[in-house]
């Protein structure tokens, strides 16, 4: 009954949101105020029925309803509550669902804004996401409906969303197969919505960009509105992409982070563009340029965040064929398309009023440079596109896969990213307009000197190889740079305003929230890069099988395996099976570490369990790969030992800490602006 | 696809029969898991999904694994042992694609596309840098009759360099 129930509100969201976009249209053709009115208010009523329909799912869910085909392949007797509410994204029917809630409730959060001035760009912002909200509200309610029961017929158990024939009667399993238990993890529970939200918030600056290009208000006056949005968008989906790696490393078992599988570039480049666009919507709102550049970013940034979930939904990554028979795949190809296309042409047609005001005075200007970043971005985003793409159409021509895996995006990117360092550490330094090799040298070779200092040091006390000598000075020329851009700011204040050095170095901070954001954004991308160049250079592994007593040797570090135990956990419905080592650096006693592998009855899936010890040096990382269940007389270990990786985790940190900061809402934009006039006659800093 | 397990599985059986029999020549100087993991890591299984096979915790990759160990103690190369796996399983399990034919696109393309935008940017900046002189004052025309349109953020422009000025004398 509630399945059905939760179906029927599905379906009348669909319809509501179809409304919603066809009356906006005609509401701006008719130049109806009541008609885009009601597109408005059909809009917002699409969030509370979606919100209905999830509720539904999620009762089901939680009240182990095994008789729902997606409730049983997400949820099991065993699993607690809050695993079963997350199994909502678990699984494809319901994390579309969720992709369409999150999609109608940012939706809303605009359309509750007041429009004032901006009213023309309304209907399109909701006929922009309406289309959106309705592909995918089409794709559940026709393909991937999470409502869809079993039923037995004639002895066979059928699914249907109704019942099939008149004899058919529900059938119900006695228990569900359960939660893939590699998604069971903290990190997996909220790595997805958090990709999500960063894909979905993405949507709405796209719409005002559409709206921009369609209204031929092409000001910055989107940019402007949209500004928070595309940061907090970014915030998601880069905290996302952060977990998605802890997550790798505390439970794939390989010792790493990031595999550059396809799935994982599919979210990542969509961050690539984002990240462009982030930058280069500064040169736009400084001096005007570069207008349409910016929406050719917003409008890749949107593709590749439906392509990127067209790639993870559709299995075209596992086959070809398997991406022509999925009933989504062709659909989503096409709304791909339809969407680019679009974009496009709205683009072209608007392109001579998206001339730039100003000229481009410099080489070196700071906007010269962000278009430099620009590229950068954007050459990372060709590897990885033609990464994921290549072996599809390969497959295609001549019939085969073939594998492109790290090698290839290793050897691209690492110099895109070491190129991206510089520029880290010199564009802080230019000016808006004008800058000259002189001016640029001046200002950085402070920095330049402290960062050689420290190389030598480093090449003489930890290590000779080239790439990471060439890493680690431009990772100090980063951050000693943005520290020295700190400094230099806090000491003008601390001059003109006669205040002590951390007053005038928050006040600094507080005033600009987005530019000194963005600093420690910079200093954290940096101490990240420390920990890949550390695991990437340095990481050293062995493998090998000990009967208890026996050690390992890796490094300075001795592993000694002690014992190991098995057991069941029959209200986890898993078998643990736990090993026990001492661990010894160059001999001294330094504790104990736990391997463990744990399988899931339900799910019939084993997961890898590291034995980890963490510190600022390096990670000792032991995996438990095998044992002899009889005897206990030897077990198989992986032993990792991956130096400087903890700074990745600790930059990550601060990462998150410099966008809150960016995207902190300041105080009344209005009032700021009387402020920033006022205090232009004196002197601090700005934006 | 289950018909693709199932010779998978079969030329498995076959691999290991061989294998067993020629065993009892190599065993006193058996390679170490190191040695295997070594191989394993630049091939991938054509079973699970963009996994390297030094880590793949499947059963299927564990008997992979077998079979370079075996190869290892018959003296045969890393590069021959990579063959002998494209041979049986394709192309697919190498890292990389192989550099021949329609291959070569996945190398030629992404540097060819990069340079070409760096040209294009460079092309862009120098037409910008040094603009003709009626362009430049139609354009100034321009920008005054947009920036009064805009008044706080020129005011913030201004702002800016001023404090860009500040900076640079007490540097």
């Amino acid at each position: 009954m509630l399945a059905e129930f939760g179906y029927g509100v599905l379906v009348l969201s669909f319809i509501v949101t179809i409304y919603s976009g066809v009356a906006a249209v005609f509401g701006v053709r008719k130049k109806s105020a009541s008609l885009i009115e009601s597109a408005r208010r059909a809009q917002l009523l699409s969030f509370p029925l979606i919100s209905i329909s999830s509720l539904a799912l999620i009762y089901l869910l939680v009240n182990n309803h095994f008789e729902v085909t997606f409730v049983y392949e997400v949820t099991s007797l065993s699993m607690p509550t809050y695993l079963k509410i997350t199994a909502w994204w678990g699984g494809q029917a319901g994390s579309m669902l969720f992709w369409s809630w999150l999609l109608a409730a940012f939706t809303s959060l605009v359309t509750l804004r007041k429009w004032d001035r901006d009213i023309e760009f309304l209907p399109w912002v909701i006929v922009v996401s309406a289309i959106t909200l309705a592909f995918f509200l089409f794709m559940i309610v026709f393909y991937e409906n999470p409502f869809s029961r079993y039923w037995l017929v004639a002895g066979n158990v059928v699914e249907s969303m109704f019942k099939p024939t008149i004899e058919a009667i529900i059938f119900t399993p006695e228990n569900g197969r359960g939660l893939n238990p590699l998604l069971r993890h903290p990190g997996m529970i909220i790595h997805p919505p958090m990709l999500y939200l960063g894909f979905v918030a993405y949507v709405i600056p796209f719409a005002f960009a559409i709206a921009a290009l369609i209204t031929g208000r092409t000001d910055d006056r989107w940019t402007r509105i949209t500004r928070r949005w595309s940061l907090w968008a970014w915030l998601f989906l880069s905290f996302g992409l952060v977990l998605g790696g802890r997550w790798a490393y505390d439970v794939l078992g390989w010792g790493g982070y990031w595999g550059w599988d396809p799935v994982e570039i599919a979210a990542f480049m969509p961050w690539l563009t984002g990240t462009a666009f982030l930058h280069s919507v500064m040169i736009q709102e400084k001096r005007g340029m570069l207008k349409q550049w910016n929406m050719v970013l917003i409008i890749l940034t949107y593709a590749l965040v439906i392509f990127g979930t067209f790639l993870t939904r559709s299995g075209v990554l596992s086959s070809v064929h398997s991406f022509a028979n999925s009933p989504i795949g062709p659909y989503f190809m096409g709304f791909v398309s339809f969407t680019l296309i679009a974009s496009v042409y709205l683009l072209i047609r608007r392109w001579n009023d998206l001339r730039s005001e100003t000229e481009m005075k410099s080489a070196l200007s700071r906007e010269a440079l962000f278009l430099l970043n620009n590229l950068l971005f954007i050459s990372i985003l060709v590897v990885c596109f033609w990464g994921v793409i290549y072996p599809l159409i390969s497959e295609l021509v001549t019939g085969f896969k073939v594998t492109v895996g790290p090698p290839y995006y290793e050897r691209a990117a690492g110099p895109l990213f070491a190129g991206l360092l510089f520029l880290m550490a010199v564009a802080p330094f230019s000016a808006w307009g004008h800058s000259t090799l002189q001016t640029l040298g001046k200002a950085i070779w402070k920095s330049t000197l402290a960062s050689f200092i420290l190389t030598v040091i480093l090449f003489f006390t930890y290590t000779q190889n080239l790439y990471a000598i060439i890493g680690f000075f431009l990772v100090a020329l980063a951050i000693f740079a943005t520290l020295h851009e700190f400094w230099r700011g806090t000491i003008a204040r601390q001059k003109t305003q006669n205040e002590n050095f951390f007053t005038a170095l928050s006040k600094l901070m507080m005033r600009n929230r987005r530019r000194y954001g963005g600093y420690i954004i910079h200093i954290s991308m940096a101490l990240m890069a420390i920990g890949i160049l550390g695991i990437e250079l340095f990481q050293k592994e062995t493998q090998g099988t000990v009967a208890a007593g026996e050690s390992l040797n890796v490094g300075d570090y001795t592993v000694e395996y002690r014992e190991l135990a098995s057991w069941d956990v029959p209200s986890d419905d898993v078998n643990y099976t736990r090993a026990v080592v001492d661990i010894y650096e160059n001999g001294i006693y330094l504790g104990q570490l736990y391997p463990r592998i744990d399988y899931f009855y339900d799910a019939e899936q084993t997961m890898t369990i590291p034995g980890q010890r963490s510190t600022f040096r390096d990670d000792l990382y032991i995996l438990l790969v095998d044992w002899q269940p009889v005897s206990n007389a030897g077990a198989t270990f992986k032993i990792y030992v991956n130096p400087l990786v903890n700074w990745l985790w600790i930059g990550s940190l601060l990462f998150l800490f410099g966008i809150i900061f960016a995207a902190w809402p300041e105080k009344e934009t209005e009032k700021e602006k009387v402020r920033v006039a006022k205090s232009v006659t004196q002197t601090s800093a700005a934006d | 696809m289950k018909h693709k397990k199932l010779k998978f599985i079969f030329i498995l059986a076959f691999l290991l029969t061989i294998i067993s029999t020629q065993f009892a020549y190599a065993q006193d100087d058996v390679p170490t898991d190191d040695e295997v993991n070594e191989v394993a890591k630049g091939l991938y299984c054509p079973v699970c999904e963009n996994t390297p096979l030094d880590v793949c915790p499947t059963e299927a990759c564990k008997q992979w694994r077998d079979v370079i160990r075996t190869q290892l103690a018959e003296g045969k190369t890393k590069e021959e042992i990579e063959q002998y796996f494209v041979d049986y399983y394709g192309d697919r399990v190498l890292a990389e694609p192989p550099r021949t034919g329609l291959n070569w696109l996945v190398y030629i393309l992404p540097p060819a596309v990069i340079l070409l935008g760096a040209v294009l940017l460079f092309k862009n900046f120098q037409a910008w840098t040094k603009p003709k002189v009626a362009e430049s004052v139609s354009n100034q025309e321009r920008s005054d009759v947009l920036s009064s349109s805009k008044g706080d953020s020129s005011s913030a422009n201004k702002y800016i360099s001023q404090l860009e000025e500040e900076l640079k004398k007490r540097n």
